[in-house]
């Protein structure tokens, strides 16, 4: 239940961050998401990630759409605001918090039918603005929160739950944001928290528009044969450009081996996972090259998990605007004001 | 005989869009009312951008008359598509401008108007060899003869151009020298001046002249907008353009030259709001500007704004509709959609300016309302007040005022605080107090969302807390109605049973109306309300009255129905008078209306007669 808050006892042991804050100061209450949802673990790998940040939560500003992974900011960072705005329209409510004070830290949350269908524009638009944000997508290729239906990262030939085919081709946000201009562009596996936590840190320390598309496999829809977003589908074509170790999302499994290696890793459910570290030679300062390594592995069947693209000293919107400093919001009447006078001159013109 | 008449007339051009009759049309208005004689200007134009029809109308009048009085009694017809329809529409004994360069085919004029050609292409060809300036000096040409014709005061065009092009100084003699073309043909050529004539006065004062949509885009400047977020649509676009003019003037940092402002231009209506109510939830003051389909588009989240009690301000420059109906001409027939926006159970703070002025006034203090009131805020305008330029008030502004913020605790408040809860009604006005993002580390934080909550912004689906939520977004409406501008009443000089509503652009039209009613003998009290919900004073007024006529642009009748909705009142006793044709609305019709209305109840009983 969202409105169970967790017990706020902290032991006395539990490591703190160079401001003096525990994991629990980031954490917030208690989901109300399917047991082992994709969406939870990244809701703890946000929390993981601010934590190793150091970041204030309440500096944060969380906003999202409508759906279950929009749920999600309820469940972390619990002294920040929070806003559950409409389905698909959290780039737009994003832009504009962002507008009014370029202060804050801006993290988007959001999943694929709020953005690669309802709001594929808004989507699109924020990030060709260069709003400075992390965006989140928790992609499981459906629809949760309404039971199942195909959403657009859904890939052509997939069945629904239901037994349907999806005769529709499907759009890979990763692709589109590195065509849109993203300065920032990742893609991760909702239980490979050791890639996922830094690639969360490095989005958030990131000045412009920094998109993830986190594949976050539903457990209650879209966890069956014939899907190709379910926990088994993704880990046989997970392939990785850096961050490699994949997780389940329940308790956290803990790998540790040599980059350039693979390691087999059994999970909860006795599957075993094959593990590749870090591909050292991936460059991921050109654009060009990274929509090409996508659309090859794309077309082996092969999802490339990792940082694929960054842009290091990007501009952002409020740079673009070339708006001051001070956030709009703490401008007051003098500073906003042109006065009487002013308006004097005006009336005087227009006789 | 040809019409005679002494600063009281209408005068028209017919041009073809894009020809840069526009600013030489204006120049020509702008030297009426330097004469000191009041004029009100109206743009007439359809919905394209090149080489269609568009026109120009000046009413001068001495009276001060600022609505649309109907009908033409000088036409200067430069566009020949149009030029027979033109002919048509001038009054009996009217007159009638053409270039004369090129003949009319016979059989096309009027017996009764008098006919004034000038031949301009002529005139300019063996002046100007550029095809560009032969086409502009034409319209100086035009004006320059209009001055003989009319008996103006030819000193105030000529300092008017010096005024345009100043700076481009070398502009000036060749402008003046057309002026003098135009105006030493009539002279040579015809009886100037002719029956119409100006006469300098001195009924102007200290009013200025100024289009509505740049009012209210200084209304913003002033109410202490930092955000702006839109998308084009007429007839609104002016206003988010006009922002954007005066915020480049005036809201640059003076030492890194920095914007105080953010302007963006959204993919969409559902972008720009959702930006406005972003902005506005993070404490800056926010708006948008659109019209009717833009409205339709923001419905969910304005409903959302409303439950969540975020302010925003929406300006929306009402245009004829449904859908794209007749995008560019006027109508005030998004008052249902806005009051009611979204679904659910909704309900909207409107304000209803007249005029520029107005536009200025609410269009600065909507952002206090919405700050105050947590809430979304429509400044309804129409393309009548929007897109003109009306002889109005000066601006004005005090400079003791400081922005109302409303309720906003900042950290020091929250550290003073006992409690916080973001929905509790701690003053019983139905507003919580908010905190903005950031604000402070351990206290004051909160959860927004559109699906319901409690006093603590958790979510909860509990009946009862919903209903208290519900209940107290009425409380707060209540406490709206006590802070909007109060209905303005006047009431006629004899007790009369019958009284007008109004609001808006109506205005002008409707005053001169209760003249003509009142020496047909009708006598009306006028109400022009400003606000909604509708202050106390509204139920009153009515209650005063056996009848109340309702006067409004649109078919629906839907500020009497809004009337009838929220202060249960019979729908007998509110009688619709209906203007939606998309013309501004006029004396003429509305005097006609109600006065053929009332002249029935001499021979019918006063129910049936109105019902
Ligand atoms: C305007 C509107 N249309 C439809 C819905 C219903 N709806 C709620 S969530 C959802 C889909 C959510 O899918 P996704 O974004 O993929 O999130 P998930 O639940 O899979 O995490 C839909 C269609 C809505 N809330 N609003
Ligand atoms: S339905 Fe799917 S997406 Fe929603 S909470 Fe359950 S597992 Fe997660």
């Amino acid at each position: 239940m969202t409105y169970l808050a967790k017990p706020k006892f902290h032991h006395p042991s539990l490591p703190k961050n160079e401001i003096g804050f525990t994991r629990r100061d980031y954490e917030a209450s208690t989901s109300t998401l399917c047991a082992g949802c994709g969406h939870d673990s990244i809701s703890a790998s946000i929390i993981e990630a601010c934590f190793e940040l150091s970041i204030e939560p309440h500096r944060v500003a969380k906003i999202s759409g409508i759906g279950c992974s929009s749920k999600t900011p309820d469940y972390f960072l619990g002294a920040s605001h929070g806003f559950n705005s409409v389905h698909g329209r959290m780039p737009s409510v994003l832009t504009g918090a962002n507008l009014a004070n370029r202060e804050l830290i801006y993290l988007g949350v959001s999943g694929d039918g709020d953005s690669a269908s309802i709001g594929f524009g808004q989507f699109a638009h924020s990030v060709r603005r260069a709003v400075n944000m992390t965006y989140i997508v928790e992609n499981n290729g459906v629809y949760g929160l309404t039971k199942g239906q195909f959403s657009a990262t859904a890939d052509r030939g997939s069945k629904s739950k239901k037994g349907a085919l999806n005769s529709d081709s499907s759009i890979d946000l990763v692709a589109i944001a590195l065509q849109l201009g993203a300065t920032f562009v990742a893609r991760s596996f909702s239980g490979d928290k050791g890639q996922l936590v830094p690639l969360i840190k490095a989005a958030i320390a990131h000045k412009g528009a920094a998109f993830i598309d986190v594949i976050s496999p539903c457990i209650a829809f879209n966890n069956h044969a014939g899907s190709t977003k379910s926990l088994d589908y993704v880990r046989e074509h997970n392939e990785a450009v850096n961050a490699l170790d994949i997780m389940v999302g329940r308790d956290p499994i803990t790998v540790n081996y040599a980059p350039g290696k693979v390691a087999a890793v059994t999970q909860h459910d006795g599957s075993v996972l094959n593990l590749r570290k870090l591909n050292d030679e991936y460059d991921p300062h050109d654009r060009l090259a990274a929509m090409n390594f996508l659309q090859r592995h794309a077309a082996q069947g092969q999802i490339v998990t990792g940082l694929l693209y960054v842009e290091a000293d990007a501009d952002d919107l409020h740079s673009n605007l070339d708006t001051v400093e001070t956030p709009l919001n703490q401008l007051d009447t003098a500073a906003l004001c042109p006065g009487a006078s002013a308006l004097d001159k005006i009336n005087a013109s227009l006789r | 005989m040809p019409l005679a008449a002494v600063n009281d007339f209408v005068i028209r051009f017919a041009n073809v869009n894009g020809s840069g009759s526009a600013s030489a049309n204006e120049m020509f208005a702008r030297a009426i009312m330097r004469m000191g004689i009041p004029m009100a200007p109206r743009n007439v134009f359809p919905s394209n951008i090149q080489g269609l029809p568009t026109w120009f109308e000046i009413r001068v009048t001495e009276a001060g008359h600022l609505g649309a009085r109907g009908g033409t009694d000088f036409m200067v017809a430069m566009n020949p598509q149009t030029f027979n329809a033109d002919v048509i529409s001038i009054e009996p004994d009217g007159y009638l401008m053409y270039d004369s360069t090129r003949a009319i085919p016979p059989g096309q004029l009027r017996a009764d108007i008098t006919v004034i050609g000038i031949p301009l292409t002529q005139i300019c060809n063996a002046e100007y060899t550029d095809p560009r300036q032969r086409q502009l000096f034409k319209n100086i040409i035009c004006i320059g003869a209009l001055s003989a014709l009319l008996d103006m005061d030819f000193a105030e065009l000529e300092k008017l151009i010096g005024e345009q092009y100043k700076g481009k100084d070398k502009l000036i003699a060749p402008n003046v020298h057309a002026l003098h073309l135009g105006r030493e043909y009539a002279k040579a050529n015809f009886a100037c001046p002719i029956g119409l004539r100006l006469k300098r006065t001195d009924k102007v004062g200290d009013r200025i002249l100024i289009e509505g949509n740049a009012a209210a885009a200084l209304g913003a400047v002033y109410g202490g907008a930092t955000v702006c977020a839109w998308y084009p649509i007429t007839p609104s676009s002016s206003l988010a353009e006009g922002f954007a003019k005066y915020c480049g003037k005036f809201r640059h940092d003076p030492e890194t030259k920095q914007a105080r402002y953010a302007i963006v231009q959204a993919e969409d209506e559902i972008a720009s709001i959702g930006m406005v109510i972003g902005a506005a939830w993070n404490g800056a003051r926010a708006f948008t500007a659109t019209s009717g389909p833009g409205i339709s588009l923001m419905q969910e989240f304005l409903g959302f704004a409303y439950f969540a009690e975020i302010p925003a301000v929406v300006f929306d420059v009402q245009r004829a509709g449904p859908s794209t109906g007749m995008p560019t001409r006027t109508q005030q027939c998004d008052l249902i959609s806005c009051a009611y926006a979204s679904h659910g159970d909704t309900k909207h703070v409107l304000l209803l300016p007249e005029d520029a002025t107005e536009a200025f006034e609410f269009g600065a203090s909507s952002f206090d309302y919405a700050d105050r009131l947590q809430t979304p805020v429509f400044v309804l305008l129409d393309l009548d007040i929007g897109m003109n330029h009306r002889l109005c008030r000066p601006l004005s502004w005090d400079d003791s005022k400081t922005y109302d913020r409303g309720k906003v605790l900042s950290a020091e408040d929250l550290d003073k605080a006992k409690d916080f809860g973001r929905y509790m009604d701690v003053d019983g006005d139905g507003i919580g107090y908010r905190t903005y993002p950031g604000t402070h580390p351990t206290k004051g934080t909160f959860f927004t969302r559109g699906t319901s909550h409690d006093a603590r912004a958790r979510y909860s689906e509990n009946g009862a807390t919903y209903v208290d939520g519900m209940q107290r977004l009425l409380r707060k409406l209540d406490t709206a109605k006590g802070i909007l501008p109060k209905p303005l009443r006047s009431n006629a000089d004899k007790p009369t049973r019958f009284g007008v509503i109004y609001y808006g652009s109506t205005a002008p039209a409707m005053s001169e109306a209760a003249e003509i009613l009142a020496k047909r003998g009708h006598s009306l009290d006028l109400m022009r309300i400003r606000a909604f919900p509708f202050h106390q004073d509204v139920a009153s007024f009515i209650a005063d009255h056996d009848f109340v006529f309702v006067v409004e642009q649109n078919r629906d009748a839907q500020l009497r129905s809004l009337i009838v909705n929220e202060l249960g009142i019979d729908p007998v006793r509110l009688v619709p008078v209906l203007h939606y044709d998309g013309s501004s609305i006029t004396a003429r019709f509305i005097s006609n209306t109600i006065g053929d209305r009332l002249d029935t109840l001499k021979v019918t009983p006063l129910r049936k007669a109105l019902s």
